[in-house]
């Protein structure tokens, strides 16, 4: 267990090195920079005005030691300072990080609450009328832009209630109904289309199960239905479900993206847009290298998991 | 037409040695067994006609502007009604199948061929060499395809190749994990040990002799992509990242500057998302149906 650990720890932290070179070089592809931008409303740019900002910003010097320099200031937590802002990125980050945690939880309870059970009745009920209209939804729901359901969302909620959700962020703090009110909208739109991949998993997981010896066994002493579904099937089906579930939940930022923009909701997500139009290298860089250790966290989450889950896997 | 309902009606008395031809017996048999399927082929195959022949099928210039309509509704003239700029939606939605299916294809094809090589070589190969690639491939993978995407259109700049690079260079992990699992098992078959008893050099066993068998999954993997490589240029189109302004782009006409009139013109907003659920559903229900038929292995997932 513990050189597993070792040796799955070391994996991660040389794919998150990797990950930290690939975003750097991807980043400084870019033609032009942010004083192009700083500068693009002033017309003429003095050379002498631009080369005092590129060396106030450091990004005269050679790219290697950009990247050492980035690298060291993350090991010591320091995240750097945002061009645009001028204020240290952890700053701007900080109040950011809780609104995409809430719709990202809540849009992965949605996906699972949708998913797990339409997924198991689906298998139950294979190729019957009710299995291929789940599956027909749920791959819908792969199949619709979920910035698109969002704002289709909003606008029934306005064609139908005549009503506006409001718009501006609401913390939790602040009025809490309103808040869930507005969360939950995204969390629909996000969730649904994650309930599609968790529907399918645990659909094709139960079917599998299904054939098993030991379900023949419990429905020949006489089990009822019911029981030999969800107490003997449901529970060993749900190992790959696990994972599906770790995966989805560090790539639902990725439909968190454009979701955050359409609710206009202050999260991590939208900021990284903005950051990218404004090519704010460290505030980009550093979401990114966040985004990829969540990834890799939740990995590592779940092959964890899949231990305590399994008693057949042994960590060797 | 009087042929063909005469050849209808005489069917059961002509003698069983009459057939149709094997190709069409094999797509009747596939609608019949896979109905969903052949839905989904249905829809790419219309989607695919409109993309050809979008300047026949559009009513007006997609890109030409009319103050007067700006933000009309649908009418008999303009079906999809016109945007905030007094464009037809529907001759745009028509030219947007377009820039979709050339951006989805081709960034699948890039990313898959890419990615089926690399998976080829690394599975055939083994040992370190495919150990360093899994763990190249793992840093590619472990962000979110639009995250990557995103990242790399913004510092490649706007523009149509650049959007297929950002798309295609995600799926290209992607794919290789899905040749490399299959080329794994073929690898281990008695057939390409006799060619390797034969002395054929290693790269001729894995083009010539392991690479055919992988044309299944690989197949199944490029119908699967298409869907997502046809929701990422969206996002990022959407985003204004992705395929620049002249083009009727479907996730461009979604952009911001819909959104704000999208209570004022809720057609400004459905048809082009309408548009792409489509398409990505049709490859979605065909992607389903030929992992079935040609890979039973790979069910659910």
């Amino acid at each position: 267990m513990k050189t597993y650990l070792v040796q799955r720890l070391t994996i991660a932290l040389l794919t998150l090195f990797g990950m930290s070179v690939v975003i750097f070089v991807l980043l400084r592809l870019a033609p032009g920079d942010i004083v192009d931008i700083l500068f693009s409303t002033a017309g003429y740019v003095d050379p002498d005005a631009r080369r005092t900002i590129m060396r106030e910003l450091g990004i005269d010097r050679p790219l290697v030691v950009q990247y050492g320099e980035w690298i060291w200031q993350i090991l010591h937590g320091d995240l750097g300072k945002s061009y645009r802002y001028d204020l240290p990125a952890w700053e701007i980050i900080r109040p950011l990080l809780p609104v995409t945690l809430e719709l990202a939880l809540l849009s992965l309870v949605v996906a699972v609450c949708l998913g797990v059970p339409t997924g198991v009745v689906s298998a139950v009920r294979q190729d019957s009328a009710l299995d291929y209209v789940l599956r027909v939804v749920s791959l819908a729901g792969l199949s619709m832009p979920s910035f698109w359901l969002g704002m289709v969302i909003i606008l029934g909620l306005v064609a139908w209630l005549g009503w506006i959700p409001p718009m501006t962020y609401v913390p939790p703090t602040e009025n809490f109904r309103l808040n869930a009110i507005q969360f939950l909208l995204p969390a629909l739109a996000v969730g649904y289309r994650s309930s599609a991949l968790i529907m399918r998993i645990t659909r094709s997981s139960v079917l599998e199960v299904l054939r098993e010896d030991y379900i023949r066994t419990a429905r020949a002493k006489g089990q009822r239905p019911r029981v030999v579904v969800w107490r003997h099937a449901f529970r060993n089906a749900m190992l790959p479900v696990v994972t599906v579930i770790g995966i989805e939940f560090a790539f639902l930022i990725g439909g968190l993206i454009v979701t955050e923009s359409v609710f206009n909701l202050p999260g991590v997500a939208r900021f990284l847009v903005e950051a990218i139009l404004w090519r704010d290298y460290p505030m980009v860089q550093n979401l990114v290298m966040f985004i990829a250790i969540v990834v890799i966290l939740s990995n590592l989450a779940v092959d964890m998991l899949y231990g305590f889950l399994d008693p057949r896997v042994r960590y060797g | 037409m009087a042929n063909h309902t005469a050849t209808r009606e005489l069917a059961p008395v002509l003698p069983v040695a009459w057939r149709r031809p094997a190709w069409w017996r094999g797509l009747v048999r596939f609608c019949r067994r896979k109905p969903l399927g052949a839905a989904g082929a249905f829809i790419m195959a219309a989607i695919v006609v409109t993309a050809l022949f979008a300047d026949v099928l559009a009513t007006s210039d997609p890109i030409a502007t009319e103050a007067a309509r700006t933000l009309a509704p649908p009418d008999a003239a303009h079906w999809l009604g016109s945007d905030h700029l007094g464009r037809d939606i529907y001759s745009r939605i028509v030219h947007g199948a377009r820039i979709s299916l050339i951006v989805g294809v081709t960034s699948t094809l890039i990313g898959s061929v890419l990615g089926g090589i690399i998976g080829l070589l690394s599975g055939y190969a083994g040992g370190k060499t495919d150990l360093v690639t899994q763990r190249v491939l793992d840093i590619l993978q472990g962000l979110p395809l639009l995250v990557l995407a995103l990242v790399m259109s913004a510092s490649l700049g706007p523009s149509v190749q650049n959007v297929i690079v950002a798309i295609s260079i995600p799926i290209i992990p992607r794919a290789a994990r899905i040749v490399r699992s299959s080329v794994l098992s073929i690898r281990e078959m008695q057939y390409v040990e006799a060619a390797r008893a034969l002395g054929l050099q290693h790269l001729r066993i894995a083009f010539r002799h392991v690479l055919p068998n992988t044309v299944g999954p690989f197949i199944v993997l490029c119908t699967a992509q298409l869907g997502s490589a046809i929701l990422v240029e969206a996002a990022l189109s959407f985003l204004g990242l992705g395929v620049p302004e002249p083009y009727p782009s479907w996730g461009r006409m979604l952009s911001v500057s819909a959104a704000e009139y999208a209570q004022k013109a809720p057609h400004l907003v459905l048809f082009p998302g309408l548009a792409i659920s489509l398409a990505v559903f049709g490859s979605n229900l065909l992607g389903d149906a030929l992992r079935d038929t040609l890979d039973p292995r790979l069910r659910g997932g």
